[in-house]
């Protein structure tokens, strides 16, 4: 009896370094996923030492971090910025490897065009230099993110050396609220277990509250193992996964496809197959999160307040808090639903889909964003994702409700572009880490669902979006 | 990838949980396209009074003088003694560039984030991890003794305090071996080409939409 992740690993196993079952063991990689950022000293090493890319039918590449959101037509005026999308465009056609560029329609941040042109498909390995690569595990992929140095050698050998993971399955039974999302249920576990919690394991994502999300909540949620710590997270593959996949530019076709099918309905965890750790969650439970500190773990509901660190015995853990606090302007024991935002980011790898924009819609359609909002920005995750909301008048109503509508990319989520929040300023944002500076130096940051973004900028503070729609 | 055999070192104390990658290096350095030159935007937002930018002349930037590393004491270390969770966040290998650009070779902690673990190995820095109590006693000693150092020796998995204390810890022998050596990674696994090939045949049988 094996779990999905035993599957997985098994499937690729080229060599094992010891005889010993948690030595290290070559993988073989059936995706590579290249952004800007971490490919330039991995294609640089590779000239040095005079390798080259052992499959290039196996590479994406695309610029996602540092392009601008606003009118492209220009280029990127930043030339450090510039210099390094230039430099992946370089690489990409010195070795011929595919890649969207800046003013292709299918460009977007680096998780969502993958699995958008069916490039990331279930049963593969995935892997990309970038700790989002967990996103594609929804795909009952084994997915996850490498260094740079391993970028290197998988682009050299196909195959990275690993160590095999411990094994959790998180079930979350029942069914999610009116207005509750993925979002919610992952910054609910990660409040739970912490961002340690994790560590050391690969997560399985199960039980009929995960079967009932779409492909995008799915993502969203597999996101987020890795702000529990998990280098993986995954769910096992069903129709809707199989119905997401059909028909993308990537994705097999005809006889190919009936067999890829009859061998994806295999990707998931036998019955009675053993986890490492089992963890519950009631998904009736699960209430809207909103994090008030500067790790994803500091999480609340919005009925709560902010925590009081005089409350907390341990020592190192009341530090942490403090610090907290103090970075992010809040007082103890404030109300959530009494911090006002300045500014509002809905976009991201967790949250930037065509679902999500359509949930954030919803709450502003024929409304106005609050007068205190100082900007709020919708930021789709690729040119398509873009293209369909367009199709479907969501940037009207976007624009009716004061927001700004712009061009794909990481933007805001860590602020490498133009994209970014002055110091003291405060953000409801739908990406995925609060972390201090994140979204620009001196920056607060707080996690939420593209929902509960857009009712935060509706009423100008936190507010419970199950009231207001 | 350096050797690493062992490392007599003065050691700093960091004492936070979870210090994240942005912390670590924050993102606007990450523009760069090289793989040196990190280490003085090392911990940047805490380091400096100002805000720092690529292309700025450290030498005349403001030191924040509460940050720990800026304190003379520590000037020199070669060892971070850290809290649980150290490196979370993002994949970034900028993080173990700058901090081995900045002088450090090892890490102790009682925890990691699994990438940032994985990544200090492909670079000769070593992370060790400890149990809380040990971590927390070398805290004590540390802020305690002003030039405390620690001894690392690889070969015996081994730290020893000043007072002649020894904490052992655990390697992976593969990793430990390719840091002994210095070993080039990608050259040994390209020793096993030919089994890369026969896997990939085999792969293909199965999945052929993998190689359409
Ligand atoms: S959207 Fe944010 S988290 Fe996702 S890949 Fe871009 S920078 Fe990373």
């Amino acid at each position: 009896m094996q779990t999905l992740y035993d599957k997985l690993w098994q499937g690729h196993l080229v060599h094992e370094e010891s005889d010993k079952p948690d030595g290290m063991a070559l993988l073989y990689i059936d995706r590579h996923l290249v952004h800007e950022v971490t490919s330039p000293q991995a294609f640089e090493g590779l000239k040095l030492a005079g390798r080259k890319p052992w499959r290039l039918d196996s590479i994406l590449a695309v610029a996602d971090h540092n392009v601008p959101t606003t009118g492209r037509s220009h280029g990127i005026s930043d030339p450090t910025s510039r210099l390094q999308v230039d430099t992946l465009d370089q690489n990409c056609e010195e070795l011929g490897i595919t890649e969207f560029r800046m003013n292709d329609l299918r460009q977007g941040i680096v998780h969502v065009i993958g699995p958008e042109q069916g490039a990331t498909l279930p049963g593969m390995t995935v892997v990309c230099g970038d700790s989002h690569t967990s996103t594609h595990g929804a795909f009952a992929c084994l997915a996850f993110g490498i260094g740079t140095s391993e970028v290197e050698h998988v682009l050299a050998t196909q195959c990275l050396l690993l160590k095999k993971a411990k094994a959790m399955q998180i079930l979350v039974e029942g069914e999610l609220g009116h207005g509750i999302t993925a979002k919610d249920i992952a910054l609910a576990i990660i409040g739970k277990i912490g961002t340690a919690g994790g560590t050391g394991y690969a997560i399985e994502f199960a039980g009929s509250a995960i079967r009932a999300l779409s492909m995008e909540g799915r993502m969203t949620l597999c996101n987020m193992a890795i702000e529990a710590g998990a280098r993986a997270g995954m769910i096992a593959v069903d129709d809707t996964t199989i119905e997401y996949i059909k028909g993308r530019p990537f994705a097999p076709r005809g006889a190919l496809w009936d067999q890829a099918v009859t061998y994806w309905r295999k990707l998931k965890s036998d019955p009675g197959a053993a986890f490492d750790q089992i963890l519950r969650l009631d998904a009736a439970q699960v209430k809207p999160q909103v994090t008030w500190g500067t790790s994803p773990e500091m999480v609340t509901t919005i009925d709560g307040r902010v925590p009081d660190p005089s409350q907390i015995t341990d020592a190192v853990k009341r530090h942490d808090m403090e610090h907290a606090l103090k970075y992010m302007g809040l007082a103890p024991n404030t109300p959530i639903s009494e911090i006002h935002p300045d500014k509002i980011f809905i976009g991201s790898c967790t949250n930037s889909r065509i679902e999500d924009l359509r949930a954030a819609a919803d709450v502003v359609k024929g409304k106005h964003i609050a007068s205190t909002i100082k900007l709020a920005m919708v930021v789709p995750g690729s040119g398509l994702v873009k293209h369909q909301a367009e199709l479907e008048g969501l940037d009207k109503i976007f624009l009716a409700a004061g927001f700004e509508w712009r061009e794909p990319g990481c933007s805001m989520c860590l602020a490498m572009n133009d994209d970014r929040l002055a110091s003291g300023e405060r953000c409801a944002s739908t990406s995925n880490r609060n972390f201090e500076g994140r979204q620009g130096p001196g920056g607060r940051t707080h996690l939420v669902s593209p929902a509960m973004a857009a009712a935060a900028a509706v009423a100008g503070h936190f507010v419970d979006v199950r009231e207001i729609y | 990838m350096e050797k690493f055999h062992s490392c007599e070192g003065l050691v700093a104390p960091l004492d936070r949980a979870n210090v994240d990658t942005d912390a670590i290096i924050p993102k606007q350095f990450l523009k760069s396209i090289k793989r040196s030159g990190f280490g003085q935007n090392l911990f940047d937002e805490w380091r400096y009074l100002d805000h720092g930018e690529p292309g700025m002349d450290a030498a005349r930037r403001k030191l924040n003088p509460d940050f720990i590393l800026n304190l003379p004491r520590y000037h020199g270390a070669q060892i971070l003694l850290a809290r649980a969770n150290f490196g979370c966040g993002s994949s970034r290998e900028h993080a173990p560039w700058a901090l081995q650009d900045y002088g450090f070779r090892v890490i102790v902690a009682p925890s990691f984030a699994d990438i940032f673990f994985n990544n200090c190995f492909k670079i000769g820095l070593l992370p060790i991890v400890l149990e809380a109590g040990n971590v927390d006693q070398l805290f004590r000693e540390v802020h305690a003794t002003d030039g405390y150092r620690l001894v690392v020796d690889l070969g015996d998995q081994s730290v020893t305090a000043p007072a002649g204390e020894s904490f052992l810890f655990d390697i992976d022998p593969f990793r430990k071996n390719s840091l002994l050596n210095g070993l080039d990674e990608i050259g040994l696994t390209l020793q096993h080409s030919e089994r890369i090939k026969a896997f990939e045949e085999k792969h293909r049988a199965v999945q052929p939409w993998l190689f359409a």
